[in-house]
């Protein structure tokens, strides 16, 4: 569970935003969207512990999991090396990390499909491959609430397709509550159960995804025409919101 | 899947062969290095002489040759050992907790307080148990400047800790300079310069234990932290996230590091690049995971330095100061390092 209440954050002289409110429940996905420096970000920093707010506060209730925007690799570690530091809560300090924990991050990577992957180099993989390894570390911990930030970002159609892909089928196994940020109005569509609409400082929607992702709101949150066209794929009809550039 | 055992997969196996090449390397280096010498002795002796500590041997070798390996050789190389491990191992850690391969112990401002600590007191007494308190004293004072400095609102962002660190660094500087001004150009001032150069040639069993024994802690509390190294090693933000406490993991390694430094200045004076150059040779050879750097890294350092320090003592006539050679060793070696590493992709995208 996260409760976000009147959560404000101040850039110097700027606020951010301001008034921030929304409850989202056990279990539950939601996405945020809004343009560019409208605090996306920031929020979702604020809510792992990152950063601190000017005014309001944040209660989670369980582990979080993170799973940052972009990552520069200093070093060029092994794939399980890496998923093995998601562990980091559970090794105490001056102690390392045991062979249960080896076997949970192995089995992480199982799961996601990438078991082979754990001798390989992390610089020298994919940016979906790695996307997949970052998930991996975040559910190694064991996390019941998984934060990502635009997950899908620089990715590839095929990939983007991937990463929806798992992230809809770990999160009804696991239970997990998320939270994401998107640029894509379809991805949320597509796992969010609600939305959060940031469209300036002192103005944000929070709704149920069907209610939140119209065509006038879209419109209104970035500027630019979006329409819902209704397209039949394989006997079905679904929505797809398609931004018009002129 | 089958459980894993971590330490029988392929790469623990590699691993295997690092520990026992490089630990051959390191005793064949202090066989070869306790014969060597403006007196020699040959290697069969030496083995014999050592032997003869544990056996009952009849003495097939001199007296003075016994006297030579055992009473002014012997702690000398132990002392560039633990020097060369101990810089090695305080380089690892640092680069790891600051993300840089650029970092050495000199950075947090040790090596410089200790210089002045040490400079001190050559000038003002000839008593070596002063110079190694003074020279660890005003390491530790140093960092703690450097720490005072570079924290704003309970945190250090690792550009301020650099930076306060070239600060702090240039200040002790100075002082060494006032020092040396000031010191009595007959006497003090050469003891003062030929101290501060780095050398090991006044080494005593006694002064390797003294050294010995901050190395050693320091090593450890390095050697425990590991694993919250490599997850420093992500950045702060990243290892925040997944649940490390940043600051405090900083400065226990930190500590660490300073006590290690400030020990070695003590009893050698200023050796610089070996903190640098063989961490990054190291990582070269095991990858970047704490857990085999530092060990290798310790022991690439220890079998480093007795050989820099057998160059210094037996090259030619006169003694040459441990700390010219590293530098002139160190700094074309780190280049040639660094263009190597960058071409394989080393840093960040």
């Amino acid at each position: 569970m996260i409760r976000v209440e009147n959560a404000a954050f101040r850039f110097r002289e700027d606020w951010v935003f301001r008034g921030v409110n929304f409850t989202l429940e056990r279990g539950q996905t939601a996405a945020i969207l809004g343009p560019n420096g409208r605090g996306k970000t920031t929020l979702l920093k604020s809510i792992v512990g990152l950063l601190k707010l000017a005014e309001g506060r944040v209660e989670t209730h369980g582990r979080i999991g993170y799973v940052a925007q972009k990552n520069d690799m200093s070093f060029s570690y092994r794939v399980l090396d890496i998923v093995v530091m998601g562990r980091a809560t559970h090794v105490g300090m001056f102690r390392t990390p045991g062979i249960e924990d080896y076997q949970i991050a192995r089995l992480t990577l199982d799961r996601l499909g990438i078991g082979g992957f754990a001798d390989r180099i992390y610089t020298q993989l994919s940016g979906g491959e790695r996307q997949l390894v970052m998930i991996a570390r975040a559910l190694a911990s064991e996390c019941e609430i998984l934060i990502l930030d635009e997950p899908t970002s620089a990715l590839d159609f095929s990939n983007q397709a991937l990463i929806l892909g798992i992230l809809g089928r770990i999160v009804s196994e696991d239970g997990l509550t998320v939270l994401m940020t998107t640029h894509v109005p379809q991805h949320a569509q597509h796992l969010a159960d609600t939305v959060l609409l940031m469209h300036g400082p002192e103005r944000q929607d929070w709704g149920l995804a069907h209610e939140m992702l119209t065509e006038a709101r879209l419109e209104a949150l970035y500027g630019v025409p979006v329409k819902a066209l209704d397209v039949e794929n394989h006997g079905r009809t679904e929505t797809a919101l398609v931004p018009l550039f002129s | 899947m089958s459980l894993v055992d971590e330490t029988s997969t392929p790469a623990a196996k590699r691993r295997l062969g690092l520990w026992t090449t490089l630990l051959s390397l390191l005793a064949a280096s202090v066989l070869f290095s306790l014969g060597i010498g403006r007196f020699g002795v040959s290697v069969s002796n030496v083995v014999s002489i050592l032997l003869g500590n544990v056996l009952p041997l009849e003495p097939t070798w001199q007296p003075v040759e016994e006297r030579v390996v055992e009473l002014i050789r012997m702690p000398r190389i132990l002392i560039a050992g633990l020097a060369g491990a101990g810089l090695a191992v305080a380089g690892a850690a640092l680069q790891g907790v600051f993300r840089n391969p650029l970092v050495g112990p000199q950075i947090i401002g040790v090596s410089s307080g200790a210089a002045f600590g040490g400079a001190f007191a050559i000038l003002v007494s000839e008593s070596q148990v002063l110079l190694i308190g003074f020279a660890f004293g005003f390491g530790m004072l140093a960092m703690l400047v450097v720490y005072g400095i570079s924290r704003q609102q309970g945190r250090a962002s690792i550009l301020m800790l650099v930076l306060a660190g070239i600060v702090t660094s240039a200040f002790f500087s100075a002082l060494v300079s006032i020092t040396k001004f000031v010191a009595d150009p007959d006497d003090k001032l050469p003891a003062i310069v030929f101290w501060l150069m780095g050398s090991f040639a006044s080494a005593s069993y006694d002064k390797a234990l003294l050294i010995g024994l901050p190395v050693a802690l320091g090593s450890l509390v390095v050697y425990l932290m590991r694993f919250q190294i490599n997850v420093l090693s992500l950045g702060d933000e990243e290892a925040q996230s997944l649940g490390l406490k940043v600051e405090r993991t900083r400065w226990i390694v930190l500590i660490a590091v300073a006590l290690i430094s400030a020990a070695v200045v003590a009893a050698a004076g200023i050796v610089g690049w070996v903190g640098l150059v063989i961490p990054h040779f190291a990582r070269m050879l095991t990858g970047p995971d704490h857990k085999v750097l530092i060990p290798a890294a310790a022991l690439i350092g220890a079998i480093y330095l007795i050989h820099v320090d057998n160059v210094a003592r037996a090259s030619i006539a006169a003694e040459i100061p441990v700390g010219i050679i590293t530098a002139l060793l160190g700094a074309p070696v780190f280049a040639y390092l660094l263009r190597r590493a960058a071409n394989k992709g080393w840093s960040s995208e």
